[in-house]
């Protein structure tokens, strides 16, 4: 996920006169709201989510998981279990190849051993062995009946735990990476630097220097619909698996690669995916049910239960922060000094790189040093979650930009209109910033109506800022226009939030058709072009332009088959408003029904596929204001007003721009303020249900205002940026600044439990 | 094990089914009766995406034993568009954008259904309430309030549509 943007820097010279209104102008659909095309299946209760496919003489299969945090596997004996009634097949480790000696990456090794174990488990809930039986039942009770034999070791289940002198070790073998082994320490895969200047130089020049510690902790994505995954394994070799993920394709070579199979020997098809917020970028069912239908010739279901999801799939990290800022009595920032150290899990991989880069990212600073740390733990490995790392450091970041706005007086949006990054900027992670949209998010905050209006009492207000990447990569597009002229926009990109829409916003516009006619969908991987997972905000971005190259091919394509048809010259046809006409307005133009009604003979079926690695991703930022209201009594935040600004490029379909954003900030406010992961000291999750693990309901929250910024993207044709992530950036440090404001104290440890602030409120007080 | 033998009424067509004692109404629902529209999020009443109408209260089918359905009458999100024509919260959900993933949408619309039937002119606040039983982790929950509130107009408006 951490994908950073080097070829959008070369595009800062573009021009880029269009303004939002002529933009908006420009353009008959996009920038309209209509129905999206799967809405009414979602509506109706049609749509086939992950869980939802039933074949014929299906089994259902389910996992044995390890109660321990941390064990050696003596032995495991499945004879009993193989032999319980129903029961047709049984995987253990033993059953996968061992990655470790074939020359696979490290991340195919970590993610062969965390979706089964083989020698050792790492966490509670680690998967040590699968059942497929007639019932689930049947399966659980087999699955149970299965004698693991433990050798158990000492776990750690905090980064501090983790990283002390003499702490057991997850990965003895481990070499970490960027650390000088004399400075090694415990479970510690790597270390990544981002340093410009001169820190002592810049802390030299402040007049005014603030640090602070910040905790956070692992939080889940949340997503309603559990894992599942549907295999089915043909005697020819020859494999399906359905599963809701947010990349077939990614799905396809993780599971072939951990199963020792060839990659496209298998076929997956996309279900419907029911959330994911980068959750859904990893295997986990997947290969099991695979091996389990190979095994006993029989369709397998897989599907979780949602202690399962809380346990055993990817969280997002929880981490230690120190920020310590300086800047001159006007404002100016001088140095700032960033030391992350993130959770990675069971295995390495925890997204402090990306937290690393965009630490600072929305400011133009001439000293820092930010420096992180990935250490694993005996939790559960985590995965992506909406701007992976970038919350976190936000929070911290915006807190202490706070303090120091307090103490010199300044508001808050003016202190970081003075050191916010604009066109030409250096980013803090290298590249120089081509167009950026960062200050008029500051500024349509700056005068928007909620933060002109006055507080009631108890209440405080606070400002968050935050900047995500977004990236581009790897897309295919198939057109097709039916016999009857109609068309069907086909990606591989599954759609988690509307991008269907988006797809035939994009192809209604370049083909001038109505854009309520135009099917759009999502191929299976035998059937369209491979395209990267639906992550770092790129589908609207890179597979809408997959879409629009093949659209804007199949115009001309449409005007050479117009030209034939007329007998003229090609130079002479041109496609206005859907149709092809004679410029010299001679002919009777031609609709596409009329190009497709005669394509035979105009050299066949009317089909334009596109494929591309789109590079000149758009930075993302977001600025937003909350006003929270503090119950004295008990400590109880009620978030009462909140307003989002985010640079969305140009909002294809406004109300999934909007609906992205608002998602983001609610999530932001769960990470705020309840959710939080607590373990016991047997290592086991306390909190693994939704009772336990509160998220945000409707009635814990306002209206989620949002003003969609429009500061095109000069590396996309429509100025697109993506829009699925930043949102979630700025909402913690805004929420803790609104705290601050309210209480007169800073919390620096998430969630900010009414317990929290009751504490902060008694201490100042006593 | 012994089964038990079930009637009911469930989208205005009357079904029998075999369960076992220990079967949720839930998996009843989806794996015999093929109404897969009615989502699992958590198995333990939590999330909402299992909501129905059961004997005229919104009901996670978790919860409730598929025996316990004897003689009642149920409603899931397949029975509530009147034929080809959306139910008001339908149309009004597909135009406020009011799902992005969708999963939780069934259970959204069915509770959505049972405030709206004892309460056509709810507040932004009693929708809120009304419907803090069902999660939804994509939306934020603003664009499903303002459809809620959006179809009780519409209903109110339009008497031919019957609740
Ligand atoms: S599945 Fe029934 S409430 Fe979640
Ligand atoms: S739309 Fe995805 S959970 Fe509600």
């Amino acid at each position: 996920m951490t994908a950073t943007d080097q070829t959008a820097t070369k595009q800062t010279a573009t021009e880029q006169t269009t303004t939002e209104q002529t933009a908006a102008a420009a353009y008959k659909w996009v920038g309209t709201r209509p129905v999206r095309p799967d809405g009414v299946d979602k509506v109706t209760g049609k749509a086939q989510f992950g869980a939802d496919r039933v074949l014929p003489g299906m089994l259902e299969g389910v996992v044995a998981r390890s109660p321990h945090a941390h064990a050696r596997i003596v032995s495991i004996d499945t004879t009993a279990a193989a032999a319980m009634p129903g029961v047709h097949a049984v995987i253990t480790g033993a059953d996968f190849p061992d990655l470790s000696d074939s020359g696979a990456s490290a991340d195919d090794v970590s993610r062969s051993r965390n979706v089964m174990a083989r020698d050792k488990v790492l966490y509670v809930g680690h998967v040590v062995a699968a059942v497929a039986a007639q019932t689930r039942r049947q399966a659980r009770a087999a699955a149970d009946a299965i004698v693991v034999e433990y050798d158990v070791l000492d776990h750690v289940l905090t980064l501090d735990q983790a990283t002390a002198d003499g702490a057991p070790l997850l990965h003895p073998e481990m070499v970490a990476r960027g650390i000088d082994p004399e400075d090694a320490r415990p479970n510690t895969a790597s270390r990544v630097a981002h340093e410009r200047g001169d820190l002592d130089v810049g802390f030299a020049n402040a007049d005014v220097i603030i640090e602070r510690s910040f905790t956070t902790q692992a939080v889940h994505q949340g997503y309603i619909e559990p894992h599942a995954a549907v295999a089915d394994v043909t005697r020819d070799g020859r494999a399906e698996l359905w599963c809701s993920s947010q990349g077939h394709f990614a799905i396809r070579s993780m599971s072939t690669t951990v199963l020792g199979w060839e990659l496209s020997d298998v076929k997956v098809t996309p279900a419907e995916i029911g959330g994911g917020f980068g959750g859904k970028t990893t295997i986990y069912l997947e290969p099991l049910s695979l091996l389990l239908s190979q095994r006993s010739g029989r369709p397998v279901r897989m599907v979780m239960d949602r202690n399962e999801v809380f346990t055993a799939s990817g969280p997002t990290s929880g981490s230690n922060i120190r920020v310590k800022l300086g800047a001159t009595a006007a404002g100016a920032l001088t140095a700032a000094d960033i030391m992350l150290e993130y959770e990675a899990g069971a295995f390495p991989g925890s997204p402090v790189g990306a937290a690393a880069m965009t630490a600072i990212a929305c400011y133009d600073v001439p000293n820092f040093s930010v420096v992180g740390f990935d250490v694993v733990l005996n939790r559960p490995k985590t995965a992506a979650y909406r701007a992976p790392g970038a919350p976190a450091a936000a929070f911290a970041v915006e807190s202490v930009l706070d303090e120091v706005a307090r103490e010199l007086s300044i508001d808050p949006i003016d202190l970081r209109l003075m050191n916010a990054a604009v066109e030409g900027t250096q980013a803090s992670y290298g590249p120089t910033f081509p167009r950026i949209g960062f200050v008029e998010t500051l500024e349509a905050i700056r005068h928007c109506d909620h933060y002109q209006s006055p507080l009631g009492p108890n209440q405080g207000r606070g400002i968050g800022c935050g900047f995500w990447f977004n990236v581009g990569g790897n897309s295919t597009a198939t057109v097709n226009v039916h016999e009857d002229g109609r068309l069907t926009v086909m990606t591989g990109s599954p759609d988690i939030g509307g991008s269907r829409s988006s797809m035939a916003l994009f192809a209604a516009e370049e083909l001038g058709i109505d854009v309520n006619t135009i099917q759009s969908i999502i191929g299976d991987t035998d059937t369209i072009g491979f395209a990267d997972v639906t992550g770092g905000s790129r589908v609207t971005l890179s597979t809408g332009a997959a879409v629009i190259e093949a659209c804007r091919e199949m115009r001309e394509d449409l005007c050479r088959r117009a030209a034939l048809m007329w007998d003229v010259d090609r130079d002479l046809v041109e496609w206005v408003d859907g149709r092809a006409q004679h410029v010299d307005r001679t002919e009777t133009p031609l609709s596409l029904a009329d190009v497709a009604a005669k394509a035979g003979r105009t050299g066949g079926p009317i089909s334009v596929t596109a494929a591309m690695n789109m590079r000149g991703a758009g930075a993302g930022f977001s600025t937003q204001v909350v006003d929270v209201e503090i119950d004295p009594e008990t400590g109880q935040t009620s978030v009462v007003r909140f307003t989002t600004a985010q640079d969305a490029g140009t909002a294809i379909h406004p109300s999934y721009v909007e609906g992205q954003m608002q998602g983001g900030v609610v999530q932001g406010i769960g990470w705020a303020l309840n959710e939080t992961y607590t373990y016991r000291e047997d290592g086991s999750l306390d909190n693994d249900s939704f009772l336990d693990y509160r998220v945000p309901v409707a009635s814990d929250l306002p209206m989620i205002d949002t003003i969609i910024v429009e500061v095109p993207n000069p590396a996309h044709p429509y100025g697109v940026r993506g829009v699925g992530e930043v949102g979630i950036v700025p909402t913690m440090g805004a929420v803790a600044n609104a705290i601050h404001d309210a209480i007169g104290h800073r919390l620096c440890d998430l969630p900010m439990s009414p317990m929290r602030i009751l504490d902060a409120i008694n201490q100042g007080n006593g | 094990m012994t089964r038990t033998h079930v009637q009911c009424n469930v989208n205005g067509d009357e079904v029998d089914f075999l369960t076992d004692p220990a079967e949720s109404l839930l998996n009843a629902l989806r794996d015999q009766l093929g109404l897969l529209g009615v989502k699992e999020g958590c198995g333990t009443g939590d999330c909402g995406a299992c909501s129905i109408m059961l004997d005229d209260a919104v009901t996670c089918a978790c919860l409730v034993f598929a025996a316990e359905a004897e003689r009642s009458t149920i409603v899931t999100i397949e029975g509530l568009a009147d034929a080809d024509k959306l139910h008001p919260l339908q149309q009004c959900f597909l135009e406020g954008a009011a799902l992005q993933c969708g999963v939780c949408t069934p259970g959204f619309l069915i509770a959505a259904k049972a405030l709206l039937d004892r309460n056509p002119d709810p507040t932004e606040t009693e929708v809120r309430y009304a419907l803090a039983g069902n999660l939804c982790r994509c939306t934020g929950y603003d664009k499903i309030i303002r459809s809620v509130l959006a179809a009780a107009e519409e209903m109110r408006n339009d008497h031919g549509v019957s609740l």
